[in-house]
């Protein structure tokens, strides 16, 4: 049965928080105008209203996945019966509109803390924020008027989004079962990553929202004190939320980094330097009235470049230029819609304000906090705008197209090169400004004074560069400046927290933050300047002439069981195994079938990577069934090893199959192994020629070069598939066959049945042999085996070591954990200004 | 002159340097016979050939050439004009790279061979949906 209801509450509650929205931009409206207390609750009320339609709609859509109401699209795209819940949640946003629905439920609730930590700023405030909520929800409506569509539902039954004959035949058809999520989405980050990405998203909207009501209202500058607080939570949520996504994308995927500039990325790096930028003009603005025009212009910017990147990832313009933006729905008119919407809005309202604001009167000095903060904030931003120029090729491209013309540019063929080589000496520039900015910001400054300050920081990080350089032979130009204003950026850094957090600890939230910045800009250093692929072929040849010299070849091929060396290593391929929720890792080949797609039953003994033993008979379960992973054993000639396990994971419904690595993790550098190939399970296997040998119990023979021993014969009274009657008769023999890591025991059986002879041969996968039982000679007492062979099991595997990853963690957290120590400070900064009245 | 005149021409310099070097540096997609072209001229840009790959009659692919240690291979490609250009690639056949509706390769001529440093494979079902597949 389709249950048409839910779907049906589902679109009328989309319906509903499109219409309170608009409501409530209007009730907000009249209240800032009017000033009435009845416009006062009724807007609040409506937004109340709108946040409950919102989470109507969530838990909707959600109940629509974990019930399975495949006979819905988006649960039959997205979610599949045997996902586990976590995963459920991660379905809930793999589809663009559950994506959009996440980002309107964060605007929605921090809606409601604004309406309750706001007083004079709440009406006109709160009028721009509903009116950033009104185009999120149009992009998920579903309702088309005068033959345009407008958004695309989520509630969408299956029977009317996909053309198949089976819904011609029965209208009610419902699917056994979804298509799954999206292999790459199975992963933990995905769980987390994204509900923190667009809470970054979200609450890009409130300084920017801020800012629209003090320009409309004519109070230029008293807007940055109450979105200071949350221009900085923002930059801090959004911040956690890139690099949640690049530690996903460092785990999941397999090229290997954490960042690989492609245009995803880019268009959320963007908006975050801009932000930051804003930020460090808002802590200026009072004394510099250039700086409180960069901080309109900065933060209007900002949210203006997260609407541009919705609409670069989500309007299919990116196309080929990535390889990880979502489908086309068809939403690229409406999301332009919004971009213009609010740019014009915004160029509207800056243009009338900045004529009201006075020119500074006299020039800057250089020795003033506000120019270093200035030449930061130009600096991030010109980071921004050389990413942003080439991340919008296929728009340059568009436009072009627009206007009659034709262009084929195409993305740099090297991005992570090109941007590179430009963001490098960005950081220098930050490096650098963040180290000497500090200083001009907690101290009056004048030459004799700098020197003074600067001298001690100079000398000690000059010194530890130096012994760094050394000791790592680090010799390229850009890096060794890198690494010395890095360095700087630290020590300074760590002089003015040092002398900031004796007086005040809740004031060094910067200094924190600085730290943060250079610790993370050398771990990026270090880890991506000298990554290191260990897996570079050293053999020095080529299987072909044509090809060119140059041509490196970066991967290592690992047959099962033949160990090989690579750098310090001797590596060893063990085999496929299959990974149970109880017992660690269980060789694939000692598996003989499913109960359930969850639950596998034992073959054969064996024991699991956990030191378990498992008999023949015992069932294991597992979390994934498209899972398999690849033993690999890591040994160094001083007897130390570690085993590392490599992912692929196939997924039938969607036919693709997703590599993913394996990392083992030291306190100096990351080891990270991933699979590229591995022989394709659905192509057929090429067997040789049966060889016939000879053997005898008790004399050892030959198997595929392996020693064998013929045991003996025995009597087999049941064979599966195969009824023995009366008169048959069954013989196995048995062979016992010497691989490099265990002995195999191979079974092959002869039958006797109707008088007709038939053989059912035993296979040895690790060993890649088939063993047949070609005839007995009773008289001679010996068998006559047919030994077929194949290709050895193999994988093709790239390890590269990455070292100081670490130090780039370590910032994150500094980073994170100064931008909350400034967050509350200003925020403590505005509650104690707005209850003295003076918001 | 002032401080914010020069620090203006010192932004604006740097600005001017990106947008050259985005134009300079943007490769582009073309055809095997353009990128032909442009390798006799001498410019070693890499560049961007959308095609597909050579089939039979029968719809099997063929042309794919693997080295013995399987490191490496060759394959057929025909561009979006029907021309048609082997291939190299230095590293090991993509696992679903049979299956790939359309590909884009990234590289240029070397020795008078095409050398793609990275493939792009669009397989079928991975974006858009063809039926239920009960």
């Amino acid at each position: 049965m389709i249950h048409e209801l839910i779907g049906n509450i589902g679109h009328l509650l989309v319906i509903v928080s499109f219409v309170t929205s608009a409501l409530a931009t209007y009730a907000f409206w009249r209240s800032h105008v009017t000033g009435e207390k009845t416009w006062e609750s009724l807007s609040r009320y409506t937004f109340y209203f709108h946040t409950l339609a919102i989470i109507g709609v969530c838990i909707t859509l959600f109940l629509i996945i974990s019930n399975h109401y495949f006979e819905y699209h988006y649960a039959f795209s997205y979610t599949s019966k045997i996902l586990p819940v976590y995963y459920q949640v991660s379905s809930f946003w793999n589809g663009q509109e559950g994506s959009f629905l996440l980002w309107m439920f964060w605007n929605a609730v921090l809606g409601v803390i604004l309406i309750n930590t706001n007083k004079t700023w709440k009406a006109p405030m709160m009028m721009m924020f509903s009116f950033t909520q009104l185009f999120l929800v149009s992009m998920i409506m579903g309702v088309v008027i005068f033959d345009v569509k407008i958004g695309s539902s989520p509630f969408m039954l299956l029977r009317d989004v996909v053309n198949d004959q089976v819904f011609d035949l029965n209208p009610n058809f419902i699917p056994e079962d979804g298509r799954g999520l999206n292999p790459l989405l199975q992963n933990y980050w995905m769980v987390i990553h994204p509900p923190t990405l667009f809470l970054g998203f979200a609450t890009t909207v409130i300084p920017f929202a801020y800012c629209m009501a003090g320009l409309y209202t004519g109070k230029f500058k008293e807007w940055i004190r109450p979105a200071l607080p949350w221009a900085q939570f923002s930059a801090v949520v959004l911040g956690i939320g890139i690099l949640m996504g690049a530690y996903w994308a460092y785990e999941t995927l397999n090229f290997g980094g954490y960042w690989n500039w492609d245009p995803v990325e880019n268009a959320v790096y963007v908006p975050w330097l801009v932000l930051v930028g804003g930020i460090h003009t808002m802590i200026a603005f009072r004394k510099n009235e250039t700086a409180l025009k960069a901080s309109i212009v900065l933060v209007v910017a900002a949210y203006v470049l997260i609407v541009y990147s919705t609409f670069l990832t989500r309007s299919g313009i990116l196309g080929n230029a990535s390889v990880h933006s979502f489908t086309d729905l068809g939403l690229s008119g409406q999301l332009l819609i919004y971009l213009f919407v609010f740019l014009i809005l915004s160029i509207v309202l800056i243009v009338k304000a900045f004529r009201a604001i006075p020119s500074p009167k006299e020039e800057v000095s250089a020795y003033s906090r506000e120019f270093w903060i200035f030449m930061g904030a130009i600096t991030l931003s010109l980071m921004a705008f050389q990413v942003i120029i080439p991340t919008s090729i296929p728009v340059w491209n568009a436009i072009v197209e627009a206007f009659g013309g034709s262009s084929n540019m195409a993305p740099p063929a090297d991005q992570v090169g090109f941007y590179t080589k430009f963001q490098l000496w960005f950081a220098v520039a930050i490096a650098v400004l963040s180290g000497t900015g500090q200083f001009f910001w907690w101290k009056k400054m004048d030459a004799k004074e700098l020197k003074n300050q600067l001298y001690a920081p100079f000398l000690i990080s000059l010194l530890i560069s130096a012994l760094i350089i050394v000791l790592f032979k680090i010799h390229e130009f850009g890096y060794i400046l890198l690494l010395t204003a890095s360095t700087y950026s630290i020590v300074a850094n760590l002089k003015i927290f040092i002398s900031v957090a004796k007086s005040n600890i809740k004031l060094s939230g910067g200094a924190i933050t600085h730290i943060g910045v250079a610790m993370m800009l050398l771990g990026i250093l270090f880890s991506s300047g000298y990554s290191k692929i260990l897996s570079t072929n050293n053999t020095g040849l080529l299987w072909s002439k044509e090809f060119p010299d140059e041509v490196n070849q970066n991967n290592l091929l690992l047959f099962l069981n033949e160990p090989r060396q690579m750098a310090d290593y001797s590596l060893t391929y063990k085999g496929m195994r299959k990974l149970s929720t109880d017992y660690g890792y269980v060789d694939l080949n000692d598996i003989e079938g499913a109960l359930s797609p969850l639950e596998l039953r034992i073959g054969e003994n064996t024991i699991t990577s956990d030191g378990i033993e498992l008999k023949k008979g015992d069932t294991i379960r597992i979390i994934n069934p498209e899972n398999s992973y690849f033993e690999v054993l890591y040994s160094k000639a001083n007897g130390s090893e570690f085993t590392l396990f490599p992912r692929v994971q196939m997924n039938e419904s969607m036919d693709m199959i997703v590599y993913s690595p394996d990392i083992k993790r030291t306190l100096t550098a990351d080891l990270y192994t991933h699979v590229r190939t591995f022989p394709d399970p659905e192509q057929e296997v090429d067997w040789s020629e049966i060889q016939e040998v000879k053997a005898e119990p008790g004399k050892p023979f030959f198997i595929n070069d392996y020693v064998a021993h013929f045991v003996g014969m025995e009597p087999v009274s049941n064979i599966e598939g195969i009824d023995l009657n009366e008169g048959d008769v069954a013989v196995k023999a048995v062979i016992e066959i010497e691989g490099e890591q265990k002995t195999y025991v191979a079974e092959p059986i002869y039958v006797i049945k109707d008088n007709l002879a038939g053989r059912i041969p035993d296979q040895v996968n690790d060993l890649a042999a088939r063993i047949t039982i070609q005839s007995i000679v009773p008289e001679e007492n010996s068998f006559v085996f047919g030994v077929s062979t194949t290709q050895k099991d193999w994988i093709i595997m790239e390890a590269v070591e990455k070292p100081g990853i670490n130090i780039l963690w370590l910032g994150t957290f500094l980073l994170v954990i100064g931008f909350g120590v400034a967050t509350v400070r200003r925020y403590t900064d505005f509650v104690k200004m707005r209850d003295k009245g003076m918001e | 002159m002032k401080k914010t005149h020069i620090v203006g021409i010192v932004v604006i310099a740097i600005a001017i340097v990106v947008i050259m070097s985005t134009a300079g540096d943007a490769s582009a997609y073309v055809s095997f016979d353009d990128a032909k072209e442009m390798y006799e001229a001498g410019n070693k840009n890499k560049i961007h050939v959308v095609g597909t790959l050579k089939k039979d009659h029968s719809g099997q692919v063929v042309g794919i050439e693997t080295s013995p240690d399987l490191l490496s291979f060759k394959f057929t490609m025909i561009d979006e004009n029907n021309v048609q250009q082997e291939v190299f690639h230095a590293n090991p056949m993509p696992t679903d790279f049979l299956r790939s509706e359309q590909v884009v390769v990234v590289g240029s001529y070397q020795n008078n061979k095409f050398i793609a440093e990275k493939i792009l494979l669009k397989c079928p079902s991975k974006y858009q949906e063809e039926g239920v597949n009960v």
